[in-house]
């Protein structure tokens, strides 16, 4: 890899981690755990578009580990890595597919990042009950993912790496 | 602009699939029943989650209830005093409407507790 691509992805996952920070100081929602901004994902976004397939991924997951040793703990860990996976896996194929603006990837990204999260909820406490903030997360993922999309439209369409 | 016409259709996707996830799995007050007796002796329970109409018949004369919305209220009689019919809705554990005329009590019993009576105890 060459150096200043390298420089650059490093520069992108410091800066995915000081927004995962930023976003963990503000508590957007009392009642539906896991309802969030998901900002991380603007650089995410970006990284898919700006840099590649392969760049996004190692700087969303590298993003969750180093959230995971040091604001978050072990049992956050799964949680974010489960709605990393997911959402990256989406992101990647509807990028590919072509039809979607980075606007329409951000949304898919930020529900299946939600997703993620929620199988794994019902995987700790081997129960269905928390399939009740399904429909809150689902929600809030969309019109998360439609602010942050937006915001990374214009960052793809004007930043030129 | 073709790709933010697909945007769009994703978006509006989203919602109507967190509307139908909505629709499907809100809590539901499952269980809450309306207990009616008269005289003493149950004369039958209704789930508070169909709506339906009661006819109570009773040695003193007749209660229409009426089940909408998830509350039970007694909307027709023929009793002297009318308390029933002013009892309006009832729909938390354990309130209940009382027709002492015709000795009909109909009473909610599970589903969503009374956080009036909660905070009281």
């Amino acid at each position: 890899m060459e150096t200043k691509h390298l420089t650059r992805l490093g520069l992108l996952t410091a800066l995915a981690l000081a927004l995962s920070w930023a976003e963990s100081t503000i508590p957007l929602s009392v009642s539906v755990p896991g309802v969030k901004l998901g900002l991380p994902n603007l650089v995410v976004v970006f990284a898919l578009y700006r840099l590649g397939r392969r760049e996004a991924w190692l700087l969303s997951l590298v993003r969750v580990a180093l959230v995971a040793a040091t604001f978050g703990n072990a049992f956050s860990l799964w949680y974010s890595l489960a709605g990393a996976v997911l959402s990256l896996l989406g992101m990647t194929a509807l990028k590919a597919w072509g039809r979607l603006s980075p606007l329409g990837v951000s949304v898919a990204g930020g529900v299946l990042h939600n997703l993620g999260q929620i199988l794994v909820a019902m995987a700790v406490l081997d129960s269905g009950a928390v399939l009740a903030f399904l429909p809150m997360l689902l929600l809030s993922g969309t019109v998360a993912g439609v602010c942050v999309g937006a915001a990374g439209g214009i960052l793809v369409r004007r930043i030129r790496l | 602009m073709k790709q933010l016409r697909y945007d769009l259709i994703l978006i509006a996707l989203l919602l109507l699939l967190s509307a139908a996830a909505w629709l499907l799995l809100r809590p539901r007050g499952e269980g809450a029943v309306a207990v009616v007796t008269v005289d003493g002796a149950e004369a039958g329970r209704y789930p508070l989650s169909e709506d339906r109409t009661v006819w109570i018949e009773s040695p003193g004369g007749y209660n229409l209830l009426t089940i909408a919305g998830g509350a039970a209220a007694v909307t027709e009689a023929d009793c002297g005093d009318h308390t029933c019919v002013r009892t309006g809705e009832i729909r938390l554990d354990g309130q209940s409407i009382i027709c002492l005329p015709h000795k009909v009590v109909i009473t909610v019993e599970g589903g969503e507790a009374d956080g009036v009576d909660l905070s009281a105890h």
